[in-house]
């Protein structure tokens, strides 16, 4: 068994990054990320790694030498948040799109105006069609997880793509929590050594990345991105299968919590909930069937497991931290489309929640899982779309 | 024509493909030279950003036509000889 330690989820991002020792990490400081490449700067000053940290000018650069490095070679890594994450977008489709395994951790904060710096999922969820993989995490321990299980995902053979993991900005990456760690051995065995594609350093071998592709053969790779992203979906799983040999904690392509038999279905990410678990034992209590489903891998989606895991309900609630202005919840429109290719019919409405880390109180659970029952009882459902926690 | 799971991923490709890929069907003006006005500065050879200026023992050799886009540079460039140019633009099609 490992180490427990209590720490923030920032830390417990920047001890995954130095076990890891990537060959390159570039970045530039955002909150709420800052204290993991802060922290890992000081490893790389220490010498506890051997990474060749590049500190860049802007989020844009940090990417461009995530890519420039990994082409040439390198296993690279970064982290960043909000404005950063958009200021990197042009560079995120170059680094899917030249299949690079690059992998980022994503402290999810709200995008301006008005400017915040609090946790919701805007940035992730804007990065949703980047060709990203995208693992979110609830807390410290599983985005310590994740990040160890993304490396082996992102560099795998059938998948070879850049990877991203979530977890909420100050609700997670300020909070100290208890959670252990795998030993510096351990991390290293699992992982494994990094084997390069196609190195632009291997100069007995050249090779030209980023050609110009004309309509002739653009749409040929384009359809290899996503038979990656579906080949993903099995890795990840086999990943987790390994991870839990050498760790003793399972994950999935999401999180069951009382969902077997429950009628109203909850489908919420991230750190609320681990708020939403305990009012789903209160109501549990009362002897009302409802359970909640935790969706871990956004990209690639499992539309298939997601759907068969909510058959049995009747009313979903889908729980948005990002808003499509004019439009649903990105969230809902996966379970939308996941409950479409199923053919079961339950009732589905999307609630917004935590924006600009807005707080969500066990008593925003409790009215939505009032709500949803009074829909289970009438058949009636107001607004399919609304917010929960904002004053009118 | 090779289908998605033929190809190598990431459209990774053999370096210098673009030698094989004739651009100069792109050209509006074509440029012309006057072998008996250069001075063999090669300035051309330097400023032409699609490498069509080809170089023979440090001697300026014809245009590559299968790569020259007609931009115009090496003319605008040339220092020519007692104010008469080594390069000149014509028309394409004239």
């Amino acid at each position: 068994m490992g180490k427990r330690l209590a720490v923030t989820g920032n830390q417990a991002i920047a001890e995954a990054m130095r076990q890891i020792n990537p060959d390159v990490c570039a970045a530039y400081p955002i909150t709420p990320s800052t204290e993991v490449m802060q922290r890992f700067a000081s490893f790389v000053a220490n010498g506890k790694v051997d990474t060749e940290l590049v500190t860049v000018e802007s989020e844009h650069s940090a990417m461009s030498a995530c890519i420039g490095a990994s082409a040439a070679g390198g296993r690279v890594m970064t982290a960043t948040s909000s404005q950063g994450l958009a200021l990197m977008w042009e560079m995120l489709h170059i680094a899917s799109g030249m299949r690079l395994p690059v992998v980022m951790t994503l402290v999810n904060r709200a995008l301006s105006a008005p400017i915040n710096i609090h946790g919701d999922h805007s940035d992730g969820m804007g990065a949703r069609d980047c060709g990203w993989i995208q693992l979110w995490s609830e807390n410290a321990q599983e985005a310590y997880d994740n990040l160890i299980q993304a490396i082996r995902i992102a560099e795998h053979d059938d998948v070879r793509l850049p990877a991203m993991v979530c977890l909420d900005g100050f609700i997670i990456s300020h909070s100290i929590e208890s959670m252990e760690f795998l030993s510096d051995d351990l991390v290293k065995e699992f992982i494994g050594e990094f084997k390069a594609k196609n190195p632009l350093l291997d100069v007995n071998n050249p090779v030209t990345y980023g050609p110009l592709v004309l309509p002739d053969y653009f749409m040929e790779f384009k359809r290899q991105q996503h038979e990656a992203m579906l080949n993903a979906k099995d890795v990840v799983l086999q990943v987790a299968k390994e991870f839990e040999k050498v760790s003793g904690r399972s994950y999935g392509l999401f999180e069951e919590y009382r969902l077997d038999d429950a009628e109203i279905a909850i489908v919420v990410l991230n750190s609320a909930a681990g708020t939403f678990k305990d009012v789903v034992d209160e109501y549990r209590d009362r002897g009302i069937k409802v359970g909640l489903l935790k969706p871990r891998l956004f990209r690639p989606f499992p539309y298939k497991e997601v759907a068969e895991a909510l058959s049995g309900a009747k009313v979903i609630g889908v729980l948005d931290r990002a808003d499509s202005f004019g439009g649903f919840g990105p969230m809902y429109m996966e379970i939308a489309s996941a409950m479409m290719s199923n053919g079961t019919n339950p009732v589905m409405i999307d609630r917004v929640y935590g924006l600009g880390g807005r707080d969500f109180m066990p008593e925003h659970a409790a009215q939505l899982i009032d709500e949803l029952k009074e829909i289970l009882d009438t058949g009636k459902v107001t607004l399919y779309k609304d917010y929960l926690g904002v004053r009118e | 024509m090779k289908g998605w799971k033929e190809l190598e991923i990431g459209a990774i490709t053999e370096a210098g493909s673009a030698d094989s890929y004739n651009t100069g069907s792109w050209r509006a003006f074509r440029p012309r030279w006057i072998e008996e006005n250069c001075i063999q500065c090669l300035f051309c050879w330097i400023y032409c950003p699609d490498s069509a200026i080809t170089v023979n023992d440090g001697k300026r050799g014809e245009f590559d036509y299968n790569h020259c886009k007609g931009c115009g540079i090496c003319a605008m460039e040339c220092p020519g000889k007692k104010g008469k140019k080594a390069i000149v633009m014509e028309e394409e099609g004239k």
